[in-house]
């Protein structure tokens, strides 16, 4: 696999700008994730309305050009998305980057599914794979109500 | 002496042909004479040290003996006051948990800004004791700022406990300056040498410290043993560290007495292959001869950095022009775990990260950087290969 593979102009882009970055407004889950080894932290604040959709997610933190447009990539996807789905997601996303499944389109615009894609090739990169998972792993911590603090080194 | 032919001494670049290693501050690679002398132990002459009279333990037990007595020639200890550990964090966590015990509330502990956290974790540990600690400052150059020092010390300061040389900028610490100021006052002082020897010369009768930690994976040697040289007078004044066979003298169900002098700090069985191929890795650097070494690291760091520094978009961590065998840097714009990903396409080994010194990286203000150390085995093609991968790296990333 080619370097210019795994640093596309889209994961480039989205870890230069990163979208929903900050606290949003009226946020009613959060939860904080760390890699204690590579020293990335991340924050994902999001609101779910009453019939438990997104209404709203972002992140904050600093790391490394995947961890930063893998979590700006989630906030972009799951924004508008049900509970649900989003935790539908949060698995899809696991198994494409560990066991390199692709994922169904379903439910995902065009758009939507470069951007989730364009993250696979990081499953080739062993000791990058912690880094594209901390924020999804984050993003299921903030639906769990995980008070504490998530560790992506233990985790994968 | 001419180093160019010392790579060849090395394994692993015959197994890896175009391996560039850049990480031997995190850990050396070892000389064929080294495995050698592991292989050679378990096959030919193997048994347990210290426990049985028979002649395969008498001769391992002399053998394990002999590092001692080289590894206290090659820092200058005195006799009876090298204890063998599993690695430096062990050392130092045996002197800050034995001193701790000798603390009491309100006593106070100075560090400096610059330690690997393995000279500070097991400090941090006696804030339950209620033990304060104070750190000596670095300056942005990432120099500890010794002149301070003075101010820090009240008539609660304990002990001091300083890095000899930076595992992130390669600074050395002005030790001389410490141990007279600590000894005016009689304040014992404790040093983390992990990263100055065999590659700066260390006189531990010229420093005339308390304690002095060194690691033997860093220096050459096998993994998973550790040095600390401790004064007798703290081997005699501390209890034990750990409990068990080899450091007891006498055992009934009431009583136990210790065993004296080093044994007492070496409870259950050492990992007396690798003590004993330990003496051929100090063999290896002595035969090389530490000025060489130093004279070898400092021109390759020369280059590098005259090198390296010509990318306009290069940050160092602390200032380089002290240079040694290890310093970082930083290419702005683009994450150090995303640089070693590039790199490491080239087969080039540098550690990114905190390297285990996050005071220090928080007070430079950066998350992380990328570390280059130098071995014996490096050569100025090494540092071309990586200035042609910062390119590459450059390009990827849409650097100009
Ligand atoms: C300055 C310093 N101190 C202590 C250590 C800990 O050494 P070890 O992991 O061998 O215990 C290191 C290792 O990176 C170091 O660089």
């Amino acid at each position: 696999m080619d370097l210019t593979e795994l640093y596309q102009d889209l994961i480039l882009d989205h870890g230069k700008k990163p979208r929903n970055f900050g606290k949003c407004n009226k946020f009613n889950h959060d939860a904080e994730g760390h890699n204690p080894l590579c020293g990335d932290n991340i924050h994902v604040y999001l609101s779910l309305d009453t019939d438990k959709k997104v209404k709203d997610i972002s992140f904050e933190g600093s790391g490394c050009a995947i961890s930063v447009a893998s979590s700006s990539i989630m906030t972009e996807i799951v924004k508008g998305k049900t509970e649900k789905q989003a935790r539908e997601l949060l698995n899809a996303f696991f198994k494409m980057i560990k066991e390199g499944q692709e994922i169904k389109k379903a439910g995902l615009s065009e758009d939507e599914h470069i951007k989730f894609s364009s993250l696979a090739g990081v499953g080739r990169f062993p000791m990058r794979v912690k880094c594209a998972t901390l924020s999804w792993h984050t993003l299921k911590a903030a639906l769990d109500d995980e008070k504490k603090p998530i560790n992506s080194e233990i985790i994968d | 002496m001419n180093l160019k032919d010392i790579k060849s001494q090395f394994p692993i670049f015959k197994s890896n042909k175009n391996l560039i290693y850049f990480d031997t501050a995190n850990s050396a690679q070892k000389p064929i004479q080294v495995i050698d002398a592991l292989e050679d132990f378990y096959k030919n002459h193997y048994a347990n040290i210290g426990r049985a009279v028979y002649g395969l333990a008498a001769r391992a037990t002399a053998d394990f003996e002999s590092t001692r007595e080289t590894i206290k020639e090659f820092v200058n200890g005195t006799e009876g006051e090298i204890i063998f550990t599993k690695n430096s964090t062990e050392s130092l966590n045996l002197v800050a948990h034995c001193f701790g015990k000798l603390l009491k509330e309100g006593d106070e502990i100075i560090l400096t800004e610059a330690e690997h956290h393995s000279n500070y974790v097991p400090w941090h540990f006696l804030r339950k004791k209620k033990v304060n600690i104070k750190f000596i400052p670095i300056n942005e150059d990432g120099e500890v700022e010794v002149n301070k020092l003075t101010s820090l010390i009240t008539n609660k300061t304990k002990i001091i406990s300083v890095i000899h040389i930076s595992n992130v900028t390669g600074l050395t610490t002005d030790l001389k300056k410490i141990i007279s100021i600590a000894k005016a006052k009689k304040i014992p002082v404790c040093i983390d040498g992990t990263q100055a020897v065999a590659h700066s010369h260390v006189d531990l009768k010229d420093l005339d410290c308390d304690f002095y930690a060194f690691s033997s994976h860093k220096i050459y040697g096998p993994t998973g043993v550790g040095i600390l040289y401790m004064k007798n007078k703290w081997i005699e004044q501390f209890e034990p560290f750990n409990g068990g066979g080899g450091m007891i003298q006498n055992v009934d169900t009431k009583n136990i007495t210790y065993a004296s002098g080093v044994s007492k700090f070496e409870a259950g069985s050492l990992a007396s292959a690798e003590v004993i191929a330990l003496k051929q890795a100090v063999k290896f650097v002595k035969d090389i001869k530490v000025k060489n070494i130093i004279s070898h690291e400092q021109s390759l760091a020369s280059y590098a950095l005259e090198k390296i520094s010509k990318f306009n978009d290069v940050e160092f961590v602390g200032r380089p022009s002290n240079k040694g065998s290890v310093f970082s840097f930083n290419i702005k714009g683009v994450h150090a775990h995303d640089a070693s990903t590039v790199f490491d396409e080239d087969n080039i080994a540098v550690r990114a990260g905190h390297h285990c010194c996050q005071i220090l990286h928080k007070k430079m203000k950066i998350g992380s950087s990328l570390r280059m150390s130098f071995g014996v085995y490096n050569n100025k093609q090494d540092i071309d290969a990586i200035c042609e991968s910062i390119k590459k790296c450059k390009k990827i990333f849409k650097l100009k």
